[in-house]
């Protein structure tokens, strides 16, 4: 039995869905809802290093290197934003966050 | 064969610690399934044969990312089991959006791709064979995509100073140490002489001396 292109992409896949699925379930939480966009990250950076490994491309790892850049990036600021919010509110609810109304 | 079966032992655990992070009722239990899940991809990374992305994984991820994430769950003092309503009422709208999402994903490259996916690591090129994976990287990153690579570098500064930006508050009250002040500060501003009367006292001004 070998391993293929095709079951790392699956377990990309499965990786990327549990990250949506997070989303829906924890509407709430936005500490949970930035740990499933981290899981969707990953399944990204995984398709990519698998696409990389198999079509001999180096390419594809620099990307899924840039990618890990921006996710700390992000989960760094998000987590700020969290913060601030919570010593202004007391509260870090989603539904509470409509302040800005646009 | 042993390659299959680390296959599947990440694979299963990486998709499993996923689930639980959704599903976890305590979000310091979610962070630390999460560090699993990264630690079952850097093992699928190292199965590819991308050694140096497996280690940055564990770096970035485990060491600095999830700890923030662990730093912050711990630090809010938040109701989280209130944040849980909602919980099932949600689960049969995301179940359905989720069930769409991976059927149409598996569904495109088990059947779509034409002439089929690759099911073996080609060969290394002639002339890389005994390059590291780490070396493959750096001759690319710092030649072809070094604007990039400085442009990543820029990213993270402008996220450094955005979060300390954000989260820094200047308190009231809170006595801080002005070295100008410290530096401007003469024998003159720092001695008060007073004449005493005999038998008298002295009341200290309420400014003391300066």
């Amino acid at each position: 039995m070998t391993i293929g292109l095709a079951h790392y992409l699956t377990v990309a896949a499965c990786l990327f869905t549990l990250g949506i699925l997070g989303i829906f379930l924890n509407r709430k939480n936005v500490i949970v809802i930035l740990m499933s966009v981290e899981l969707m990250l990953l399944a990204v950076n995984i398709n990519l290093v698998a696409f990389s490994a198999f079509l001999g491309n180096i390419t594809g790892q620099i990307f899924a290197l840039f990618i890990l850049t921006v996710a700390a990036a992000e989960a760094a600021i998000g987590l700020a934003i969290i913060v601030v919010y919570y010593r202004n509110r007391g509260s870090i609810a989603v539904e509470d966050i409509n302040m800005m109304k646009g | 064969m042993l390659t299959a079966g680390f296959f599947y032992l990440f694979a299963v655990l990486a998709i499993a610690s996923g689930t639980m992070v959704i599903v976890a009722r305590n979000p310091v239990h979610a962070v630390l399934f999460l560090i699993l899940t990264f630690f079952n991809a850097a093992g699928l990374f190292i199965l590819l044969g991308a050694e140096f992305l497996a280690m940055l994984l564990v770096i970035v991820y485990v060491g600095a990312v999830a700890v923030l994430f662990l730093f912050v769950v711990m630090m809010l003092d938040v109701d989280f089991a209130e944040l849980r309503a909602g919980f099932i009422k949600n689960a049969p709208i995301g179940l359905l959006v989720a069930g769409i999402v991976l059927v149409e994903l598996v569904a495109l490259f088990v059947t779509g791709a034409s002439g089929g996916l690759p099911t073996a690591i080609p060969a290394a090129a002639p002339g890389t064979e005994t390059l590291t994976n780490t070396e493959q990287i750096g001759r690319v990153l710092y030649t072809k995509y070094v604007y990039f690579f400085q442009a990543a570098g820029l990213v993270l500064l402008v996220a450094m100073v955005g979060a300390i930006v954000l989260t820094l508050r200047h308190r009231e009250g809170v006595k801080r140490q002005s070295i100008a002040a410290q530096n401007a500060r003469t024998p003159a501003m720092g001695l008060e002489v007073v004449k005493v009367a005999p038998g008298g006292a002295v009341i200290p001004s309420s400014e003391g001396p300066r």
